[in-house]
């Protein structure tokens, strides 16, 4: 199998956007684990990981790869979903975390390693910068998301918690 | 009860049923945020429900899917603990059941992670992340209920006297399973007599150990719970959304 067409598949897949969070790719979440061709049959096997156990959006990103690799000339294809090793903040790529940040969320803090539960440090106001937030609930819009407000310019926002 | 199948069939059985009864909160929670952060926490129990149901029928090697046991067993065929099945009660009530759950089940996710089963060990490690937020949340509220007001703090030590001797069941040794739940006691106890403690409230001193969950003997809760969850699938066999 030629290299061009697993850098197509490759390109083709990272570029799917999370459905819940559009700013993002699902490379840039870290959920895209990886892309494999069959070098005899062209079959692309694609490998992803949920963020949450019970994240309503796997179907439809398991649909969108198909799409997008249908279109790179790929319709042959299966998505594969593993749960080990489990996701973690950690695997959002700088630029994903900049893109978080400049959609108005708030980028996770890094995972402390001994242990399960994450330490809550400042979180920073994704709007004006200002390190004097609260959280408002440590569950939000998405399983993945908590909600914080800003009490420097009283915006509300959201906040990828640490996992 | 003590081989893989019915082991995670109990535990995929708990997250189901949790799920079940913390999505009855939807709508009616007694804030925005805190409706939310129900229906969240009963998204991550039904989460792992589909990991463990659709595992448990692989074990079983009968051909039933995660579908077939979730919405075609009858109560007598449900292996979950007594806990879950419990009306959600009011709100002190439900962030006792939760506490329990939740000091339980990190545990119990945290020793699943490191046993010989790789699957259960997959799950396990991916579940103890969310319990801890679970947890977390149920502590919270627990000690602001417990060390709040006369009335509040009335209301916690009610729904914790109220929801303790379900706890005994949780633990009942299953020396031949892939994690022992009695292993599982003293982690337990330290979790939950720290949080009680800060929140000013007092451990009950109950002998009552009501049980059967693991055998099929539920109260009658469970059969209504279950009525409303499978009416849709007995009635519409294979519907999908």
């Amino acid at each position: 199998m030629p290299v061009a067409a697993v850098n197509s598949a490759r390109e083709a897949a990272a570029a799917v956007v999370d459905p819940e969070i559009r700013v993002i790719t699902i490379e840039d979440l870290g959920i895209l684990r990886s892309v494999e061709v069959d070098p005899g049959t062209g079959r692309v096997v694609v490998t992803i990981t949920p963020t949450y156990t019970g994240c309503p959006a796997m179907d439809v990103i398991r649909a969108d790869i198909r799409r997008a690799l249908a279109v790179a000339g790929h319709p042959d294809a299966e998505v594969r979903t593993v749960h080990s090793p489990a996701w973690s903040t950690d695997w959002i790529t700088d630029a994903g975390r900049a893109k978080l940040a400049s959609a108005g969320i708030a980028p996770p803090a890094p995972v402390r390693r001994d242990g399960v539960v994450p330490l809550t440090l400042a979180v920073r106001c994704p709007r004006c910068g200002s390190p004097d937030t609260e959280q408002l609930s440590r569950f939000g819009s998405t399983a993945c998301k908590a909600l914080w407000r800003c009490r420097a310019c009283s915006e509300p926002f959201d906040h990828v918690k640490a996992l | 009860m003590s081989g893989p199948f019915d082991f995670t069939l109990a535990l995929g059985d708990d997250a189901l049923i949790a799920a079940q009864r913390l999505a009855e909160w939807t709508t009616r929670a007694p804030e925005m945020e805190e409706d939310i952060a129900l229906a969240n926490i009963a998204l991550d129990q039904l989460g792992a429900a589909r990991l463990l149901l659709s595992y448990a029928g692989e074990l079983e090697g009968a051909g039933r899917d995660e579908d077939a046991l979730a919405y075609l067993r009858d109560d007598r065929e449900f292996r979950n603990c007594l806990l879950v099945e419990l009306p959600n009660g009011d709100f002190a009530v439900t962030m006792a059941k939760l506490l329990v759950l939740s000091a339980y089940q990190l545990p119990l996710y945290t020793a699943l992670a490191g046993c010989a089963d790789e699957r259960l060990a997959a799950i396990g490690a991916k579940t103890r992340k969310e319990s801890a937020y679970h947890l977390d949340h149920a502590a919270l509220w627990v000690r602001r209920l417990g060390d709040g007001t006369e009335e509040s703090h009335r209301r916690m030590q009610a729904g914790i006297d109220q929801v303790w001797p379900y706890a005994q069941e949780l633990f009942a040794a299953q020396p031949q399973a892939p994690v022992d739940p009695a292993s599982l006691r003293a982690d337990f106890d330290a979790t939950v007599s720290a949080v009680l403690a800060e929140a000013t409230l007092t451990v009950p001193d109950s002998a009552w150990a009501p049980a059967g969950g693991r055998d099929g003997l539920h109260t009658e809760h469970l059969s209504y719970l279950l009525a409303e969850m499978q009416v849709l699938h007995r009635a519409h066999p294979g519907a999908r959304w």
